[in-house]
């Protein structure tokens, strides 16, 4: 072993590296951001896609399609692609989901049709539905061809707010019917979260334009970017009932739920939602700063998505508190491996007390949780982490309140169908209090209000 | 260890498990190969007349049929016999002969269905050394366009002449291969018999179309846009060559004709259920084409324990255990009387024989709303259906008890009794 007194101190500055304090960029080799940003499941390859179809046992009232909030018939098109059909397996899939390609990426498909295999049951190996859904619409999409055309023009037109999942699939079921589609989105470009909200890893190669893309093709839709709802200039409910037929409310949730401990105004405490979204936006991410000790807070997606593409940004130490244990935590068991897999800590029971820091963060204080009969609390069993980042990912609640429409618990108000109590306005995805803020669910209600819409408008 | 060797018609061999004449038993290289792995036997690929040898096209000869994976279920060929001179196979079955006197090796021959041309062949296969002849009455593409292989295998007669002037012009054992191109197997067998045969082999390839390219409108393997029918073996033919043994070895004319079994052998399993149905040795060639020789090992290894586990000394004890069960329809017990039962435990809700009873069957099948899925024993015909389409095996028949009432026709279980009695047959006799 070499003497301490011949260790050499760096004579000069060298590029940033995880052990870098601060908020700094670059802390890994160019190749590093390029290769783990990369598809998290890349593709299966067609031999693959062969063997996995096969596996399918093409289950009667199979347990996959009742999983699968837009009930996507799976047997059938995994049996289309063994056949060698992937376009007739794309077809059957975007009949029920035309973000059908999003959800092949980003669902949860370990809690959803994947884990209800039946295969799951037998083997502990469920079908990889999600890979194979991939393989399909992705199969389609290589062609920029679009299936599907516009009914004859009704003369109706249709206001949807947002162009995330939720408002995408309302606009091309409507637009499939023949009435005028005008989407508003508050952000410079569509997509919503698949744009700005989900993990880069999961949607690489800038694939939420190019759905995007592919989906306008049916026609009749004008997308208006830049428009929030409410904001002086732009517009509110009122412009949109008068100047349309029906409106759809997909805003999302874009107000971040606030910690409440002492210390969120420091620099370096930011919402999880807006350094993702930041991230996103990042065309190299070798220039985007990340804290050499991040905290973030929260047991769900984003906090998962958050706390890893921290870590994959080079933060040396990356801790995920979670306020009740890793089995109550929203995020998949997969999710959670995934994390700690790319060297996330997870700490269990625990909330932040206070964020300290002269100006800027440099340390979270944080209790253990005990849960109990009168429910969960802080013990005054205290620790503190360095942190120079501290990202929230506490859960998000609706930004501006739309006028019009009830709201209960911080979300709009909506009936099966996707119907609010305010006239000719309905809602869905993840600014209603029926979602479950995946994205599958925002398309199944955006499609399904789209379908009351329409039987609405031909009634008159 | 139980012994595997066996003695077929007089001809020792360490084991049962012969190459049959194909495409990898064409030639010494691979004849050494197959007794280095292990092979009991060969039937070396089919000899013509001397002379210029036939010609295969020179495009694919091969079709085939495949399973989940892409598992080889059937393979077409349109190969035709040996395409090397005569000469060339004589000398190099006698140097195999030579270095492997322990195995058995087999001449398959194809000659024009003349005295002369039987008579010119067969002292020159016997100068090998070979330890019996095969008369090819089976291939039933190309050959058979000019008069040979099956074209004389579906003529009972043909077969019984041809069979004759061999067992007239040479001294080694007779194994007629049959082909399965005909409506009754047991006519060609007792015309082979009847000619003096030592034995059958069977079957031979059947005639089919495995596919048929879509997009050049031509069957598979396409020939510069053309097809011809081929040959099919493999896993896919067994259950048709099972039948076809078992056929011969109850029919009384030739149950004592001695039966190489061929036909879709992929295991050792396969070939013990053709030695339970009769035949005293097996002939393999789909598997060898689809995993190469090596399987022999598995063969061997297999049969040898399950003959242990049996308690069965050699494989001669195996022979034909099954056959006094193979019956006709009309003598199968109808106070038999099994239901489906569901192995709740292992059964995986994948519904699939809830959707195949409900749809093609007898409705006898319930699910609740939380995917259980049960039998309904007063509507269950005991088809086997389920327990066919179950992906887990987890459905069983349980047989009735001799009294106990089934709930589908309120009876309750009673003797044995058969159609030939039946009050419902009008041909029945008196039951006592």
């Amino acid at each position: 072993m070499m003497p301490d007194s011949q260790l050499k101190r760096a004579a000069e500055p060298v590029a940033q590296t995880p052990f870098s304090p601060g908020i700094v960029s670059g802390r890994r080799t160019p190749d590093a951001y390029v290769e783990d940003f990369t598809d998290l499941s890349p593709p299966l390859d067609l031999h693959a896609v062969q063997v996995a179809a096969d596996r399918c046992y093409f289950c009667h009232d199979a347990p996959c399609v009742t999983a699968c909030p837009t009930g996507i018939d799976i047997p059938l098109f995994i049996r289309e692609i063994a056949t060698g059909m992937p376009e007739a397996a794309a077809r059957t899939i975007f009949d029920s989901n035309i973000l059908g390609g999003a959800c092949a990426r980003v669902c949860p498909t370990e809690t959803l049709c994947e884990g209800a295999c039946v295969r799951e049951a037998a083997e502990g190996q469920p079908v990889q539905i999600g890979l194979l859904q991939r393989h399909a619409t992705d199969t389609m999409m290589a062609r920029q061809s679009h299936p599907y055309t516009r009914a004859a023009d009704t003369g109706k037109s249709v206001a949807v707010v947002g162009a995330g999942p939720a408002g995408l699939a309302c606009a091309h079921r409507l637009a499939m019917k023949g009435h005028k589609v005008t989407i508003y989105d508050a952000r410079p470009k569509p997509g919503g979260l698949n744009e700005y909200g989900i993990a880069a890893y999961k949607m690489p190669d800038g694939f939420a334009q190019k759905e995007v893309d592919w989906l306008l093709q049916i026609g009749g839709i004008t997308l208006v970017e830049n428009w929030s709802l409410g904001r002086v200039g732009d517009g509110d409910l009122d412009g949109l009932r008068a100047d349309h037929d029906a409106v759809f409310l997909a805003i999302g949730l874009s107000g971040v739920r606030a910690l409440g401990a002492q210390g969120e105004d420091l620099e370096g405490v930011v919402s999880a939602t807006d350094f993702i979204a930041q991230l996103r936006q990042t065309r190299d991410l070798s220039q985007l700063p990340i804290g050499r000790d991040v905290v973030v807070i929260g047991g769900g997606m984003t906090a998962i998505d958050a706390a890893v593409q921290a870590k994959l940004l080079g933060a040396l130490n990356v801790t995920i508190l979670y306020r009740r244990t890793r089995a109550e935590m929203p995020a998949s068991g997969y999710e959670q491996e995934l994390a700690l897999s790319k060297g996330v800590r997870i700490i269990e029971n625990a909330v932040p007390v206070a964020l300290v820091g002269e100006g800027k963060l440099s340390a979270v204080e944080c209790a253990y949780t005990r849960s109990g009969p009168e429910g969960l609390t802080i013990t005054q069993d205290t620790f503190t982490v360095p942190a120079e980042q501290c990202f929230k990912a506490i859960g998000q609640v609706l930004g501006t309140l739309p006028e019009g429409p009830a709201v209960r618990g911080g979300k709009i108000v909506t009936d099966g169908a996707g119907r609010t109590d305010a006239t000719r306005v309905w809602a869905g995805g993840d600014c209603t209090h029926a979602g479950d803020d995946l994205t599958v669910t925002a398309v199944a209600q955006g499609r399904d209000a789209a379908e009351n819409i329409h039987t609405f408008l031909m009634e008159g | 260890m139980a012994d595997l060797s066996c003695s077929f018609l007089g001809i020792k061999s360490p084991n049962p498990f012969w190459l049959a004449s194909a495409p990898p038993t064409d030639k010494e290289y691979n004849v050494r190969r197959a007794f280095e792995a292990g092979w009991g036997g060969v039937v070396w690929k089919t000899l013509g007349s001397e002379g210029p040898p036939v010609v295969n096209v020179n495009g694919p000869r091969y079709g085939v049929i495949h399973g989940a994976d892409r598992r080889v279920l059937g393979i077409n060929n349109l190969e035709l016999i040996t395409d090397r001179s005569l000469e060339v196979n004589l000398r190099e079955m006698a140097a195999v002969k030579r270095d492997y006197p322990d195995r058995a090796l087999i001449a398959s021959i194809m000659v024009p269905c003349e005295e002369e041309a039987w008579k010119a062949i067969l002292p020159r296969v016997e100068e090998t050394g070979a330890d019996g002849i095969e008369l090819n009455f089976g291939c039933p593409h190309g050959m058979a366009e000019r008069g040979m292989g099956a074209a004389v295998g579906q003529v009972p007669e043909y077969i019984e002449m041809v069979t004759r002037w061999c067992k007239k012009y040479c001294s080694l054992p007779v194994i007629v291969k049959l082909t399965p191109n005909i409506t009754d197997i047991r006519m060609p067998a007792e015309a082979a018999h009847r000619g003096g045969a030592d034995a059958v082999s069977l079957i031979n390839t059947i005639n089919s179309i495995t596919s048929v390219n879509l997009d050049l409108f031509s069957p598979e393997p396409v020939i510069d846009g053309k097809g011809s029918h081929g040959g099919y073996c493999g896993p896919a033919v067994k259950p048709i060559a099972l039948n076809m043994v078992a056929e011969i070895a109850r029919n009384p004319v030739t149950a004592n004709l001695p039966i190489s079994g061929i036909g879709g052998i992929t295991s050792w399993r396969d070939a013990a259920e053709f030695i339970a149905l009769g035949a005293g040795n097996v002939q393999v060639c789909t598997a060898a084409m689809t995993y190469g020789f090596k399987i022999v090992q598995e063969m061997i290894a297999g049969l040898s324990h399950y003959l242990d586990e049996k308690g069965l000394a050699s494989v001669e004890d195996l022979v034909g255990r099954a056959v006094p069960n193979v019956t006709d329809w009309k003598y199968l017990n109808l106070n038999y009387v099994t239901k489906a039962e569901i192995n709740q435990e292992d059964c995986i809700n994948c519904g699939r024989c809830y959707a195949v009873c409900e749809d093609t069957s007898h409705q006898a099948i319930a699910v609740t709303s939380d995917r259980v899925y049960s039998v309904k024993e007063d509507e269950c015909v005991a088809c086997n259906l389920c327990v066919d389409v179950c992906p887990v095996d987890c459905i069983s028949m349980r047989e009735l008890a001799h009294g106990e009432v089934d709930l589908r026709t309120g009876k309750k279980v009673a003797d044995y009794a058969n159609w030939t009695t039946h009050p419902n047959n009008p041909g029945a006799t008196a039951a006592e």
